[in-house]
């Protein structure tokens, strides 16, 4: 699959981190981790800007964190229009990894608080387009 | 302090909505101002340099063909951004080419045509100054980034909605008496209330942040002419001195960032550097611009420049301690809330206004007290570019 599948909508065709959406499509949030210096990265890259290697690795993120910050977004950029409300957030899950991802359409905003606890989860839409959500725990 | 880089000539045009003329035209009007103040002739001039963020208008490369319409070849010309702080990073370029003798004099022209798209449009180009890759594809706009720092910020620092409103008000205040300004009607408390069906503030846009809490889109341009300590002295009657200059950049992805509720990094960076350059410190600022592209970025820059401390930056506010009469006037030309954002042009607008005040020129907007030394913060992207250059005379 090409990177052009990623989220609701990509403005990048080609990377190459694209297995990031291979293995959203087997249901897994992964990052890479560099074989060197065992520096981790999410989102993925390619080459580590710690040792300067390009030889990485995959590893699955946590699945468990908390909500540091959260947005409902009630306007859209061009091309997003017919989403809002939508809310996105960061997660922090602690060992310098964090991640950032919308939450579960349609979720209340009286139901998210920042340092809630959270999980991650793959998502499709029905469009074909992959990507991963935010859920609470 | 070293006095080697003086600003010898200011210029900006009016900030406004629909500008009726193209980006030259619209150059031109910050050019004619400065070139006027500096008192200095086309001839004089050693080198040009242009300031945009990138994809709003058709031209490419803008240098050239703004450099030719000014009438500033065949000197040299080059093109700076770092989006919304481009015209800082110019000045930043210009210094440096002072400082290392390649040039006297150089003018730093920021300019911006935001008109030509829609609202929506324009969203989508900013949300593109953040990290396209792994962030625009959930749909992220400016607004939404901010809230994020705000909400966290809020969270943690018991900000409220209500001081994030005063520094709206504050900045309505001082755009009714900026001619120059884009947005220059009053606010009122009543305007926030989301039980005045006429609130035109409160409408939320990514909660927490709100109608209100964000600047205006416009169209403007800006100028601001440099010399070393030779011309400037030949030239100008009132030199104002590049005392420190600092810049600091950040991860583009939020997923990098350290801490929301803590701040934009690149305002602490950038800082420290011009204060450390300087021999100054916060204390001996006597008026300042700082980059309020939305109110809790206000809030965040106090804490950044040490004037107030990390989370406490609620108490200006609330003491009106940024007010004129305060003791740290802030944005006393309408700030981006109320005079206006064109991106690339907001740095030497703000530049402009710290050196009217530091020439005791700045007219209705004149700080009391005789200022003598001014700073201004101008950030780039959702805290991705900071610079802080502290002027003096």
């Amino acid at each position: 699959m090409g990177f052009d599948k990623f989220g609701r909508k990509s403005f990048t065709a080609v990377t190459k981190t694209a297995k990031f959406v291979d293995l959203l499509g087997e249901g897994k949030i992964e990052g890479t981790v560099c074989k060197k210096c065992g520096a981790k990265f999410f989102p993925p890259r390619a080459d580590c800007s710690a040792c300067l290697s390009n030889e990485m690795d995959w590893f699955a993120m946590p699945n468990k964190g908390k909500l540091e910050t959260f947005t409902t977004a009630y306007y859209a950029p061009f091309g997003f229009e017919a989403d809002p409300p939508y809310t996105m957030g960061v997660v922090d899950f602690g060992d310098g990894l964090k991640l950032f991802a919308r939450l579960t359409k349609g979720i209340k905003p009286e139901d998210v608080s920042v340092g809630m606890n959270v999980t991650i989860n793959p998502l499709k839409y029905d469009d074909g387009q992959i990507s991963f959500e935010i859920t609470k725990a | 302090m070293a006095k080697d880089v003086a600003v010898i000539g200011v210029g900006q045009s009016s900030f406004v909505r629909g500008y009726a003329g193209s980006i030259r035209e619209l150059a031109f009007e910050a050019f004619r101002e400065a070139m006027q103040d500096a008192g200095i002739a086309a001839k004089d001039v050693g080198a040009s340099i242009f300031c945009s963020a990138p994809e709003y208008d058709k031209q490419r490369s803008p240098a050239g063909v703004l450099a030719e319409y000014l009438g500033l070849i065949p000197q040299p010309t080059l093109y700076v951004e770092s989006v919304c702080s481009a015209s800082s990073s110019g000045v930043r370029v210009a210094y440096s080419m002072i400082k290392a003798g390649l040039h006297d004099v150089v003018v730093v022209c920021g300019f911006q045509k935001m008109s030509e798209i829609t609202s929506a449009e324009s969203q989508e180009r900013m949300g593109r100054g953040a990290d396209i890759q792994w962030e625009a594809p959930f749909g992220t706009m400016m607004p939404a980034y901010y809230a994020l720092y705000a909400q966290a910020y809020m969270a943690k620092n018991g900000l409220t909605h209500e001081d994030l409103m005063n520094v709206r008000l504050k900045s309505a205040t001082y755009g009714q008496t900026n001619e120059r300004a884009v947005y220059r009607k009053g606010i009122k408390a009543a305007d926030f209330d989301p039980s005045n069906p006429d609130a035109k503030m409160a409408g939320a846009v990514a909660w927490p942040l709100r109608v209100g809490d964000a600047c205006a889109n416009a169209d403007g341009s800006s100028c601001i002419i440099l010399a070393n300590a030779e011309k400037a002295k030949a030239f100008s009657k009132k030199p104002v001195w590049i005392l420190g200059i600092g810049a600091a950049s950040e991860a583009v992805n939020m997923a990098a960032r350290p801490d929301f509720a803590k701040g934009l990094s690149v305002g602490y960076g950038a800082a420290a550097q011009a204060y450390k350059m300087s021999g100054l410190t916060a204390k001996d600022i006597r008026v300042a611009e700082v980059h309020d592209c939305f109110t809790i970025a206000e809030i965040m820059a106090y804490e950044g420049l040490g004037f107030a401390p990390m989370g406490d930056g609620k108490q200006l506010i609330r003491e009106k301690a940024t007010y004129k009469e305060g003791r740290i006037p802030v944005n006393v030309d309408g700030g981006l809330l109320s005079k206006g954002h064109p991106i690339g042009a907001t740095g030497g607008s703000q530049m402009r206004t710290i050196v009217l005040q530091l020439r005791n020129e700045a007219g209705p907007m004149q700080v009391p007290g005789d200022p003598d030394i001014g700073l201004v913060h101008n950030v780039g992207g959702v805290g991705l570019y900071g610079n802080v250059t502290i002027f003096g005379r």
